[in-house]
């Protein structure tokens, strides 16, 4: 069986084990870990950011998750009797992972906001609160927007690695793939979670091009607002 | 969805456990030795291709932009997938890992090399141009040097991450400690196994972030202070 029979097989694209399933499994994990971890992050940045304080948190977090391998933590999770084998294990690691990321970016753009800018607004009467909501995340918004788009291609990518602990998505096929010694299958799961992590990342640049404040867009409007924008764009995404 | 709560652990099955190092010596030794191999081994091929390819980049700046979008799709493929991909050529070889690995490692060294030898004040070359230096001696004397803090600390990133993904090679059985946490899963949730090649991984990236940071800052003496990331 080539690739080609596979991906026209009608039986590959129904039931449980079909393509369309398994992608919203991948989907609705990765949802969860990005719902856990933005709970998580979003406050602590907004706060750390506004105060700015903890930056040192801020710049390592990265360093520390880099360091910790993603299928161990998986496994970790996955063998935690109360948590147990399968998607569940899967979303809590994801969302582990998509924490530094977030909160890396959120607490860099609202930190980065000029000072002179939120002096003009506290002298305009602002309380902490409003030039939070109204100044400083409304500035911050491109980076916050790049840390949410790196973290859920992330999510999206890795979502992929469930399968090894029991979970669904478009892993599983690649891994019964190796279980079974299946070429066709490893190949054909193998094509599908790159095209879904490259399709959430081509829509993903296109909703942060949409939530970026006109005003805030490189190469258009007012250039003395511009917070830092690629401050962190030189540290690699995973 | 519920939350994890702290088990208290099962006696027969503890995380932590000194018994387990001890009588596995042989096997952590062996994970270890394989883990260090496929790392090394990846990093250094991504240096090795980076480097022609950044100063190509930037002699010839058409390449930029598509040079730096492709690296930033391939980015985007999940290690699962795309040791899966080369899988089919490679087969069940410690070379599907390498050559997966050495893809990510090359990005993340290629994109700081370029970023270093970009941010070169045009100022300092026009200097050493001045001196009467050609081409080949600016970029070895001038440019290289002033970009090594970047250059080292792509080096340091890429390493730390790799030293993380090596345990996705698994899959095709040459993943270093990634092996035994996931032969310890299969064999009925073996804490200790899981736990100690975890740590033992963890480690293995603390290890290496070190050893490149002292490299950074003996090879630096001129930018102790405030070398990006």
């Amino acid at each position: 069986m080539n690739l080609i029979q596979w991906f026209t097989d009608p039986e590959n694209w129904s039931g449980p084990n079909g393509i369309p399933i398994r992608t919203l499994e991948q989907l609705q994990m990765s949802l969860v870990a990005m719902g856990l971890a933005l709970v998580v992050a979003m406050p602590i940045a907004l706060v750390l950011g506004h105060l700015r304080k903890g930056v040192f948190l801020a710049t390592n977090l990265g360093n520390i998750g880099r360091a910790i391998p993603t299928l161990g933590l998986l496994v970790i999770l996955a063998s935690i009797p109360s948590i147990g084998v399968g998607n569940t294990a899967a979303a809590i690691a994801l969302a582990i992972f998509a924490i530094p990321p977030l909160l890396t970016n959120t607490f860099s753009g609202i930190a980065g906001v000029d000072a002179q800018v939120r002096d003009a607004a506290a002298g305009m009467g602002m309380g902490s609160a409003q030039i939070l909501g109204r100044v400083e995340i409304p500035l911050a918004t491109p980076l916050i927007a790049a840390g949410i788009r790196t973290a859920t291609v992330q999510v999206v990518a890795t979502a992929s690695l469930a399968a090894l602990v029991g979970g669904g998505g478009l892993g599983r096929y690649v891994v019964d793939g190796y279980a079974l010694q299946d070429g066709t299958l490893i190949v054909a799961g193998a094509i599908l979670t790159a095209a879904l992590a490259l399709v959430t990342e081509g829509l993903l640049a296109l909703v942060q091009r949409a939530a970026t404040p006109k005003g805030l867009r490189a190469g258009e409007g007012s250039h003395r607002l511009q917070v830092s924008a690629t401050v962190m764009e030189e540290e690699p995404a995973l | 969805m519920p939350f994890p709560v702290a088990v208290a652990a099962d006696a027969a099955n503890p995380w932590i456990s000194w018994d387990y190092i001890t009588t596995h010596a042989d096997d952590l030794a062996a994970a270890g030795q394989e883990h260090i191999f496929l790392t090394v081994s990846s990093v250094l091929a991504a240096i090795a291709l980076a480097f022609p390819l950044a100063v190509l980049v930037r002699r010839y700046r058409r390449l930029h932009g598509p040079v730096l979008a492709l690296s930033g799709i391939l980015y985007t493929i999940p290690s699962l997938a795309l040791i899966s991909l080369l899988w089919p050529v490679f087969g069940l070889s410690p070379l599907t890992v390498i050559i997966a690995l050495t893809t990510y490692a090359l990005l993340v060294v290629l994109r700081n090399t370029v970023v270093g030898l970009d941010d070169v004040d045009q100022e300092v070359l026009d200097a050493a141009r001045g001196m009467g230096m050609g081409t080949a001696t600016v970029l070895w004397r001038i440019e290289v040097p002033l970009a090594l803090p970047t250059i080292l600390a792509g080096i340091r990133i890429a390493t730390v991450s790799t030293v993380g993904m090596v345990t996705v090679g698994a899959l095709v059985g040459y993943g270093g400690f990634g092996t035994l946490i996931l032969s310890g899963f299969i064999q009925n949730f073996w804490h200790a196994q899981i736990f100690t090649a975890t740590a033992a991984c963890v480690l293995l990236a603390i290890i290496f972030e070190v050893l490149l940071h002292l490299v950074e800052r003996f090879s630096t003496p001129w930018a102790r202070r405030g070398s990006a990331s």
